[in-house]
C-alpha cells in the first residue's frame, strides 16, 4: 500500500456548492488536497476540477467510488497512471541587487522562462512546467534571493 | 393564474403522492403554513424539530414511500440534523424542507439563520437551496428523485421565506428534472452465471441478508432464493424480518452481540453471499479475521460498499431485487440445487453450534429484560412493528423478538442514535394505523424525545412504549464493566422519573410492573389499551447483552455470559 501523489480529473456541474461538496468529500474520508484547480470546460455549464491529494492505490479508488456517488459529479478519473499531459505555472518575486541581477536574468534565459514584471528592485518571474520542473525552478530561486511565490494547481489534457 | 411559492411547493408535493409530512411551524415558513392550512395534506405536528425528522424516517421505512418533514430555519433547522444524519447512516429516504431567511438577507447573520446546506452536505445524499420561485417545482421533483433512487438518503431542500411568498404565472411552473441520471446500466446476466457456478460449488455456504434487501423491498425474493438452495441464512440489525425467524434456516444475527452460531458460521463458511449489506464494524468486529475462509459473493446497490472493508470474489453492483429474480428464475429453469450431501456436513456442524450456544438468560427474583421482550413478541404472535431506542434495549429486542416480516423492525442500526425509536413508532404507526406499534426503550433513551407523547396522544395514535428501566445508561455500563473496572462513570441514571405520572401528565396511559409475575399482565393491559401506553418495566440492574464480541476482537472470539 504505498503511499504516492495521485491527480485526479473530476467533471462536474458547474453550480455554486459544488466545490464545496468535493472539497468535503476529500476532508470527510481523510485525505487532503495538496493542490487544486478549477475552470469551466467547452462546455460552460460543466466544470472540470483537478485535485492532486497523496494516497495508496487502494484509498485513491475508494475515493473515486464515494466522489461518482455525488449527484454533480460527471465523471471522475485517475490521471496519475494516464497518458495525460500535466502542467502546472507558478510566479516568483524576486529581489533585485547588483549581486543576483546578471545571475537571475541569464538563468531565465537558459531556462526559457518569463519575466513579466521589472522594477528597479524586484522582478516577477513566470514558470510553466511539470512538477518536478517548478520544484526544481523553485528550489533554485530560493537560492537566488527570492521574496515570495504563488503556484497553481495541475491543469491537464488526455493525450488521445 | 399566479401561484406563490408556497402553493408551487405544495402542488409538487401533490406530484410525488405526498399525504402525510411530519413538522413544526416557525418564523420562515409561516407563509407555507399559511398554505397547508388550505390543504388536504396531512401534518403531524410534533413537539421537537427532531421528532419530525425521526417519525419521517420511521414513516418511510414501514411504507417504503419517501418521508416528508418540514421545519423552519435556524434552530429548526439545526434540531433536525440528527435524524438526517441518522437517515443518511441507514439509507432511508426522506426529504427534509427547511425554511431560510429572506434571499437578501442570506450570508448576513440574519435572525434564525444558519448555512443549513453547508452543514447538512456531509450527512445529505445531496441539498438544495431554491434561489428563485421558477426553480421550486424542479428542485422538489429532483429531491425526490434522489432521494428514493439507487441507494436511498436524506435530500434537504432549504427555501427563502421571500421565495415562498413570490408569485409565477401558473403556466410558467415547471417539474421537470434536470438530472443527468448518470445511470450506469448494469447487465448483471454474465456475473449471475458466475454466482451461480460459485454456488453449485459450495460445501458450506451461507447467506448474510442487510438493509438493503429491506430497502429494494426484495424479501419475497430472498426468501424463495433461501429456500431453493436450501443454506443457513443470518442477518444484520438493519436487514431483520426480511427472511422469517422462524424458519430453521435462520441463524440471528451475527456480530459484535450476535448468536454464537451465526458467529461460528460466518467465520467457517466457504462462500459467503452478500446481500444488502455494507460490512460494517458491528457485524466484523476484526477484519482480518472475519470469514477467513470463505470466497464473498457481494451484491450491493452502492458500488462504494464493494471492496470497502471485505474483500470479494464476485461483486454485482445493483439491486438485489433484480439479481434475486434472475437466479431465482435460472434455478428454476436447470433445476438447479445443491445436492445434500454436498452440505450435509455443514449443515450438520451448524446444527452443533445451535445446540451449544442458544441464546439464553436466567430468571430471577427481579424482571429479566429478556422476558419482557419474549413476553412481548408472544403476546403479540410476532405480528407488531417494532421500534427501539439503543444500547441494550435494541439488542435484546434484536435478540428476543423473531421477525418473521420485512419492515417490522425500526431501529437506528449506523447512527445509533438515542431518542429515535418513539418518534419512529410515531410515523411507523402514521403508515400503518392497523397494526400494533411498540417502542422498545431505555429509560435513559425515552427521556430524550419524550415530549412527543403529546403527539401520539393528540393524534390518537396507540404507540405502546415498552420501558426495560434500569436506572443505568445500559450499554455504556456494561462497557464499564467489562472494560473500565466497573467504574461507572455518569452512567447511573437512578434518579428516573415516575413513568406512570409522567404518561398521566401528557394524558397517556402508564402502567407499571416491579415484579416477573406482572410482565405478562401488564403487557396484556397495555396492548389492549387502544390508547398511547407507556408500560415501565423495573429490570435487573446490572444485566448484560451477551454474546458480546470485544472491541477490535475476531467474531469469533465471544464471551456467552457474564463472568461472575
Amino acid at each position: 500500500m504505498e503511499v504516492r501523489e495521485n491527480t485526479i480529473s473530476i467533471l462536474v456541474n458547474n453550480r455554486p456548492d459544488v466545490l464545496a461538496r468535493i472539497a468535503g468529500t476529500f476532508s470527510g474520508r481523510g485525505f487532503n488536497i495538496e493542490s487544486i484547480s478549477a475552470n469551466i470546460t467547452r462546455n460552460p455549464e460543466v466544470t472540470r476540477i483537478i485535485i492532486t491529494t497523496l494516497g495508496s492505490k487502494e484509498t485513491v479508488i475508494k475515493l473515486e467510488k464515494q466522489l461518482t456517488k455525488l449527484i454533480d459529479v460527471l465523471d471522475v478519473k485517475d490521471l496519475t497512471r494516464a497518458n495525460a499531459a500535466c502542467r502546472e505555472m507558478v510566479l516568483v518575486r524576486m529581489k533585485l541587487s547588483d549581486e543576483n541581477q546578471v545571475k537571475i536574468m541569464q538563468t531565465v534565459d537558459t531556462l526559457k522562462w518569463k519575466v513579466i514584471n521589472m522594477d528597479a528592485d524586484a522582478c516577477i518571474l513566470e514558470v510553466t512546467g511539470g512538477k518536478k520542473e517548478i520544484d526544481d525552478a523553485l528550489a533554485l530561486l530560493e537560492k537566488m534571493g527570492m521574496d515570495d511565490f504563488t503556484r497553481t494547481g495541475v491543469v491537464a489534457v488526455e493525450r488521445k | 393564474m399566479k401561484l406563490t411559492g408556497a402553493q408551487v411547493l405544495f402542488d409538487a408535493l401533490q406530484q410525488e403522492n405526498v399525504d402525510t409530512i411530519f413538522g413544526f411551524p416557525g418564523g420562515a415558513v409561516l407563509d407555507i403554513f399559511d398554505e397547508l392550512y388550505r390543504r388536504k395534506i396531512r401534518n403531524i405536528l410534533v413537539r421537537h424539530e427532531q421528532g419530525a425528522i425521526h417519525a419521517a424516517d420511521g414513516y418511510a421505512r414501514v411504507s417504503g414511500k419517501v418521508g416528508v418533514c418540514l421545519v423552519t430555519s435556524g434552530p429548526g433547522a439545526t434540531n433536525t440534523v440528527t435524524g438526517i444524519a441518522n437517515a443518511f447512516m441507514d439509507s432511508i429516504p426522506v426529504v427534509v424542507l427547511t425554511g431560510q431567511v429572506a434571499t437578501s438577507l442570506i450570508g448576513g447573520d440574519a435572525f434564525q439563520e444558519v448555512d443549513i446546506t453547508g452543514i447538512t452536505r456531509p450527512c445529505t445524499k445531496h441539498n438544495f437551496l431554491v434561489r428563485k420561485i421558477s426553480d421550486m417545482g424542479r428542485t422538489v421533483r429532483e429531491a425526490f428523485e434522489i432521494a428514493r433512487s439507487g441507494r436511498p438518503g436524506p435530500v434537504l431542500i432549504d427555501i427563502p421565506k421571500d421565495v415562498t411568498r413570490a408569485t409565477i404565472e401558473e403556466t410558467d411552473v415547471s417539474y421537470e428534472s434536470s438530472l443527468n441520471n448518470n445511470h450506469r446500466s448494469v447487465s448483471i446476466a454474465e456475473d449471475c452465471v458466475k454466482a451461480l457456478d460459485m454456488i453449485r460449488q459450495a460445501r458450506r455456504p451461507l447467506v448474510i441478508s442487510g438493509g438493503g434487501v429491506l430497502l429494494g423491498r426484495a424479501s419475497d425474493k430472498l426468501r424463495t432464493f433461501v429456500k431453493k438452495l436450501n443454506v443457513p441464512i443470518t442477518s444484520t440489525l438493519m436487514g431483520l424480518g426480511a427472511f422469517p425467524a422462524s424458519d430453521p434456516r435462520w441463524l440471528g444475527m451475527p456480530g459484535m452481540h450476535g448468536t454464537y452460531y451465526a458467529n461460528m458460521a460466518i467465520s467457517n463458511c466457504d462462500l459467503l453471499i452478500a446481500l444488502g449489506v455494507r460490512f460494517d464494524d458491528r457485524v466484523t468486529s476484526r477484519l482480518d479475521a472475519f470469514a477467513p475462509h470463505a470466497k464473498v459473493l457481494h451484491i450491493d446497490i452502492d458500488p462504494a460498499s464493494i471492496d470497502k472493508f471485505v474483500k470479494s470474489h464476485l461483486s454485482i453492483a445493483s439491486d438485489c431485487k433484480p439479481v434475486l429474480a434472475l437466479l431465482n428464475e435460472w434455478m428454476d429453469d436447470k433445476d438447479f440445487s445443491i445436492p445434500d450431501e454436498q452440505t450435509k456436513a455443514w449443515i450438520e456442524q451448524i446444527d452443533k453450534w445451535k445446540k451449544f450456544a442458544p441464546l439464553t438468560y436466567c430468571q430471577a427474583d427481579r424482571i429479566k429484560p429478556q422476558f419482557v421482550v419474549e413476553t412481548l413478541f408472544r403476546l403479540t404472535k410476532g405480528e407488531a412493528i417494532i421500534s427501539t431506542e439503543v444500547g441494550q434495549n435494541q439488542m435484546w429486542a434484536a435478540q428476543f423478538y423473531h421477525f418473521d416480516y420485512p419492515n417490522s423492525f425500526i431501529s437506528s442500526g449506523g447512527l445509533g442514535t438515542m431518542g429515535y425509536g418513539f418518534p419512529a413508532a410515531i410515523g411507523a404507526q402514521v403508515a400503518r394505523p392497523d397494526k400494533v406499534v411498540v417502542d422498545i426503550a431505555g429509560d435513559g433513551s425515552i427521556q430524550m424525545n419524550i415530549q412527543e407523547l403529546a403527539t401520539a396522544v393528540n393524534y390518537g395514535l396507540p404507540v405502546k412504549i415498552v420501558i426495560l428501566n434500569n436506572g443505568f445508561l445500559g450499554m455504556v455500563r456494561q462497557w464499564q464493566e467489562l472494560f473500565y473496572g466497573k467504574r461507572y462513570s455518569h452512567s447511573d441514571i437512578a434518579n428516573v422519573p415516575d413513568f406512570v405520572k409522567l404518561a398521566e401528565a401528557y394524558g397517556a396511559v402508564g402502567l407499571r410492573a416491579t415484579r416477573p409475575g406482572e410482565v405478562e399482565t401488564t403487557l396484556k393491559k397495555g396492548l389492549e389499551t387502544p390508547k398511547t401506553v407507556i408500560m415501565d418495566f423495573h429490570v435487573e440492574p446490572e444485566e448484560g447483552v451477551y454474546p458480546m464480541v470485544s472491541p477490535g476482537a475476531a467474531i469469533t472470539d465471544m464471551v456467552l455470559n457474564k463472568i461472575t
